[in-house]
């Protein structure tokens, strides 16, 4: 490459980037700012946070909307992940023509919308008692056929040597999953666990439905709640935003790396 | 999605040999793992999408229903608002999509070069947006356009407006931020992809791409586009998925308005279903024309996606 080539590709590269970051970096800045500022368009971080703290603890239960978030999706993905990885090493560990054929079915469930299962799964839901509660929350995207497909993927690498010398060496098979292959698999377990905790803390259509008590809401129904008010104060409303990122942001940063290996396993 | 060519793979041996016991148990225990799993999908995926489909049928609100044969499905074409929706999802789905992905699929090959410096923080930044949740970059962008907002402030500042314009109350820019937004939350996401896939196409193809004299554009078509095709596919089809269902966006960035000018599908589904008096069986029925487009589209893109072999 030219010098001249590079330069453009660096330039083109840090624009990208800057827009990228631009707005969360705005959204940082607001939420240490007067609402009145950030309406003037100041873009330096100020010294009003604690009094958006102040205010938004006064006005909105945010500490429970927070502790049902976490509840919800942290059950979730440890559930999900196990009960999805356990198939996908079913699916391709001991596959034959029966086992192919049940996967080609599950992954044509990639292609229902979730508007079409909703009102369905409401109706039910409600019917067995399953509104406002962490079950309710969770069933319906406990078992998906991205993570299936994805340990499915990512099983076709795990060394048969390994699974014959445990059971040489008297493991049985529950016993080789748990201690041969999730150890083993730990940047597949650390993708699929990013995506699993970022859908669930992000899913907003779904609590929308179920959770119509307002001890039982989450984190962007408080955030998409908060907007709703006739005078919107900049300051709090970035705060709750803020707020509601951090959680998703530190899984993001904590599991990036292992993030793109485990799609390169799965891309491959 | 592809199929199986490992034929030598562990269950194939287990079925041969003398075993018959030890690898009946094998088998077992391969279903007895696959079994919660596919149970759970069978009954929140299958089983709902049938009672939808029953319910389509059916005509009424709340929980008194009757049988109303095709009534609802005839209604969906003449609803205004609905046939809105559908044209907003597709306009969605023309401009945002096709944008997204190839640049995603440029900025992944510019940070595939092995030369290239502060390669780990363009990534990061880049991949950035993902990192919020739904409703908080909807909200952020909300912010960002709103007559009051950063952008309008920026506009009058610099004599481009004399007063700030609302863009999220005109029907044109309001779809426009859409798309933005959407662009800015996804096209890091599906950079991603691509930079797992280029990861395994060895870098001395390229190489010797150059030395036989091919320009940067020429392997980018000839070289990258060709063998990064099912990565493309998988983006693709899940782009058009997405797009399909689109609902945080439409209900936290413009509330599907102006005039519900950029109302998606499944926004106006909540809508019949929850926000106003419950009308199930017509909301079910609009949910069956998403997942027949959805259907159709994955099956075209797959068609298109093999034939250029």
């Amino acid at each position: 490459m030219t010098k001249g080539k590079k330069a453009v590709v660096y330039i083109v590269l840090t624009i990208v980037s800057l827009i990228s970051v631009f707005p969360l970096y705005w959204m940082v800045s607001a939420a240490t700012n007067k609402s009145l500022d950030v309406m003037r368009g100041r873009l330096i971080p100020g010294g009003e946070l604690m009094n958006n703290v102040r205010s938004l603890f006064s006005q909105y239960d945010v500490g429970t909307a927070m502790a049902n978030s976490f509840k919800y999706a942290v059950i979730l993905t440890v559930l999900s992940l196990v009960i999805c990885s356990l198939a996908g090493y079913g699916f391709e560990i001991y596959h034959d023509r029966g086992k192919d054929a049940v996967m080609s079915v599950i992954l044509l469930a990639m292609m229902v919308p979730f508007a079409a299962t909703m009102i369905p799964l409401y109706q039910a839901f409600s019917k067995i008692g399953l509104l406002n509660c962490t079950a309710g929350f969770i069933l319906p995207t406990l078992s998906t056929p991205f993570l299936i497909m994805m340990f499915r993927q990512s099983a076709r690498s795990f060394p048969h040597d390994i699974i014959e010398a445990a059971r040489m060496d008297g493991l049985n098979e529950i016993q080789i999953f748990f201690r041969m292959f999730i150890p083993t698999m730990k940047s597949t377990y650390a993708a699929a666990m990013t995506i699993t905790f970022m859908n669930a803390w992000n899913n907003y259509l779904w609590p929308k439905v179920i959770m119509t008590n307002k001890t039982s809401i989450t984190m962007p129904m408080l955030v998409a709640n908060l907007k709703e008010g006739y005078v919107t104060d900049y300051g709090v409303l970035m705060l709750a935003v803020l707020l509601c990122t951090i959680p998703t942001a530190i899984v993001f940063f904590v599991l990036q790396k292992s993030f793109a290996e485990g799609i390169t396993g799965a891309v491959k | 999605m592809s199929s199986r060519t490992n034929a030598g793979s562990p269950g194939g041996g287990a079925s041969k040999g003398g075993k018959m016991t030890l690898s009946r148990k094998q088998n077992l225990s391969g279903w007895a793992f696959l079994a919660p799993a596919a149970l759970l999908i069978v009954l929140t995926s299958f089983y709902p999408m049938f009672r939808a489909f029953i319910l389509s049928f059916q005509r009424g609100k709340g929980n008194a229903l009757q049988w109303g044969g095709l009534y609802n499905y005839t209604r969906m074409f003449k609803d205004a608002i609905f046939l809105q929706s559908v044209k907003n999802c597709f306009f969605y789905l023309i401009i945002q999509v096709p944008i997204m992905l190839v640049l995603a699929l440029v900025l992944a090959s510019l940070l595939n070069n092995k030369d290239l410096r502060l390669k780990g923080l363009f990534r990061t930044a880049i991949f950035l947006p993902c990192a919020t949740s739904l409703v908080s970059y909807a909200t952020i962008f909300r912010s960002l356009f709103a007559v009051d907002g950063l952008v309008n402030v920026l506009l009058v500042k610099f004599g481009i407006l004399e007063t700030g314009y609302n863009f999220l109350n005109h029907a044109f820019s309001a779809k426009i931020v859409i798309i933005l937004a959407l662009i800015w939350r996804w096209t890091g996401y599906n950079m991603v992809f691509y930079l797992s896939g280029l990861q395994n196409i060895e870098y001395s193809v390229y190489e010797a791409a150059k030395i036989d004299g091919a320009s940067p554009w020429q392997s980018f078509w000839k070289i990258t586009v060709p063998l990064l095709k099912p990565t493309i596919l998988l983006t693709a089809i899940m782009s058009t998925n997405g797009t399909l269902q689109l609902f945080d966006e439409s209900v936290n960035l413009t509330g599907g308005g102006p005039a519900n000018a950029t109302i998606t599908m499944s926004h106006y589904i909540y809508n019949t279903s929850f926000k106003y008096v419950p009308n199930f069986g017509y909301a079910a029925a609009m949910s069956f024309l998403i997942l027949i487009l959805v259907a159709i589209l994955a099956f075209v893109q797959m068609k298109v996606g093999d034939k250029r072999d």
